[in-house]
């Protein structure tokens, strides 16, 4: 603990506070570029030396090895730069990013990428559950399968899997695009209020207000544009999912009052 | 929160004692409360018992060792009179036991007699299954019951954070099965029609350690599996039968079987290789004792999923 400091823990039930806090330093640095091994670090340590890098270091490329699924690691970058994990991430990985470009290796777990403002991440590998909740810019792109809830709340930007999603997805939704290149399970879209999910394969059901809508040559050409940037090959055919509309109760709002809940 | 995590080798023995401890270690996290392994040797001949008399956390009054002593004598002279052949019994702490007995009689009839004697609860009984459970973290638990040699083909375990039930031994996870030998279950979640369950099933007579919600679980597949249904029928049923949100683990003496509520509200990750089948609710319990890249993925809603030796 740094001289001075008035840190203390009082109650620490599961053990595993970390009141040392101290920035590790041990990145090989070489220009704007840096590459760490988290293996023997924590989570605070980790983001504390990632945080140091790109902030304070002036490094732009960050590779970080041997993650280890550790939770929360990559959260709250909010400057651009390119940051590689050799490895993969346990939950709540790259949360609240604002303009970073994020490559993850292998698998992410629960709550990857939560309230994601702008930016890129590419994940090779699959995404557990609520992965790109509340997210609201840039683009998520995943190469494996993701798992229930992927896009709940989702507020922009786009989300694109290569593979198929589990139930629930882009349940709440409020803007932005999904598209899905494999199955979708039940509840596509339930309670959505409004953006876009493309679906290549099967979809097990539709979700409350969510109804088929026509794929037109702007949806074409966006999901073209994503492959190509992507390389994912020719696109397959898609179909185009939507809000119903039935449940929405925002007629009678304020225009002011409409901006806020959207 | 609580935190489950299974490991099955389909080609022969590991140290599974070490894995689970690891594993669970990994996930101290998710429940400081209880730790709890049930671990699968080999099947053998007799069958091993594992009981307690007490709990860590009982008070201890002047009479508490002289009881404890008692109690031990008495389930030793009941097992004797029910027609068990003793070859060894130790304790590996003054209040949690091991039997290791010859007995060919009926199970329940076991059961219920041993628990007969005060402060007796039985936590397994099996040709291989043993169950160990208390309060602390792995290696807590694990240290105490010397568990870091343990050679098998399969185990599961649990950390757990209390919600609904106590934190002693009885509310600790895994539980076994009663009255049916080798049948296991950890679960991570919340079941809501437990009362429904636990009414029912105690009209057929059956009797529960705990208050605990997760015992319905393992009850309910050793009745279906009883009734001649497999461990995977039994827990495809139990998704319909089961409403809450729930993803458990239960082990048989030569399976291991996952099951996902059909809103998969509770997490799970999974590597799985020819051999080897290792899951847990956070993918840092896998890498504790896999130490090369592996591609790992997370079952989906409503889906069950079952591993043989």
């Amino acid at each position: 603990m740094a001289e001075g400091s008035s840190q203390r823990v009082t109650y620490d039930a599961r053990g595993l506070s970390e009141p040392t806090v101290e920035t590790p330093k041990v990145s090989q640095i070489d220009g704007d570029r840096a590459v760490f091994d988290a293996g023997p670090l924590t989570t605070r340590q980790i983001n504390r030396e990632l945080r140091w890098l790109v902030y304070e270091e002036g490094v732009h490329d960050v590779t970080i090895t041997n993650p280890g699924a550790k939770h929360s690691l990559g959260v709250a970058i909010l400057t651009r730069c390119t940051i590689t994990f050799e490895g993969s991430l346990g939950y709540f990985g790259c949360g609240l990013i604002d303009g970073p470009e994020i490559h993850i290796t292998g698998r992410v777990g629960w709550s990857f990428g939560e309230n994601m403002m702008s930016g890129v991440v590419v994940i090779d590998k699959n995404a557990g559950s609520l992965t790109g909740a509340a997210f609201r810019g840039g683009d998520l792109v995943v190469k494996g399968d993701v798992g229930a809830r992927t896009g709940i709340d989702q507020k922009g930007g786009t989300i694109l899997v290569g593979g198929n999603g589990g139930m629930n997805i882009g349940f709440m939704m409020q803007r932005g695009r999904q598209i899905y290149c494999g199955n979708v399970g039940p509840g596509l879209g339930d309670s959505m209020y409004d953006g876009s999910i493309y679906v290549a394969g099967s979809v097990k059901s539709l979700g409350i207000d969510c109804v088929e809508a026509e794929f037109t040559p702007a949806d074409k050409e966006m999901i073209d544009r994503k492959f190509a940037i992507y390389d994912f090959g020719t696109p397959p055919a898609f179909r185009k999912f939507t809000c119903g509309r039935q449940l929405w109760n925002y007629d009678n709002l304020e225009p002011s009052e409409r901006k806020l809940v959207l | 929160m609580c935190g489950i995590a299974g490991v099955i080798h389909r080609d022969g023995e590991a140290d599974i004692g070490q894995e689970m401890v690891q594993m669970l270690q990994a996930m101290k996290h998710r429940g400081p409360d209880s730790t709890g392994y049930a671990l699968y040797a080999p099947p053998t001949e007799g069958i091993v018992i594992r009981f307690k008399l007490a709990d860590a956390n009982d008070a201890r009054d002047f009479e508490f060792g002289e009881r404890l002593e008692r109690h031990r004598n008495e389930v030793e002279a009941r097992l004797g009179k029910i027609g068990a052949t003793v070859e060894r019994m130790e304790g590996d702490t003054e209040y949690a036991f091991r039997a290791r007995v010859r007995y060919t009689g009926d199970i329940k009839a076991l059961a219920d007699y041993l628990e007969d004697v005060p402060g007796c609860e039985v936590l397994s009984i099996g040709t291989s299954l043993e169950i160990v459970k208390d309060i602390g973290d792995a290696e807590t638990v694990a240290g105490m019951y010397h568990l870091g040699g343990f050679r098998g083909t399969h185990a599961i375990g649990h950390v757990r954070m209390a919600t609904e039930s106590d934190v002693d031994i009885s509310g600790a996870h895994p539980y076994w099965a009663y009255p049916f030998s080798d049948v296991a279950v950890v679960h991570n979640g919340q079941l809501t029609n437990y009362f429904h369950w636990k009414r029912r099933l105690e009209r057929s007579g059956h009797r529960f350690q705990s208050e605990c919600d997760s015992e319905i679980i393992a009850v309910y597949l050793a009745e279906k599996m009883a009734a001649g249904a497999s461990l995977e029928s039994a827990m495809k049923q139990s998704l319909d039968d089961l409403d809450g949100v729930f993803t458990y683990v239960a082990v048989t003496s030569d399976s291991l079987g996952v099951a996902k509520d059909e809103m998969a509200a509770k997490p799970l990750v999974l590597f799985e290789s020819e051999n080897l089948v290792v899951l847990a609710s956070e993918e840092m319990a896998i890498r504790a004792i896999i130490d090369h890249e592996i591609d790992t993925y997370d079952p989906y809603e409503g889906q069950v999923l079952v591993w043989s030796r």
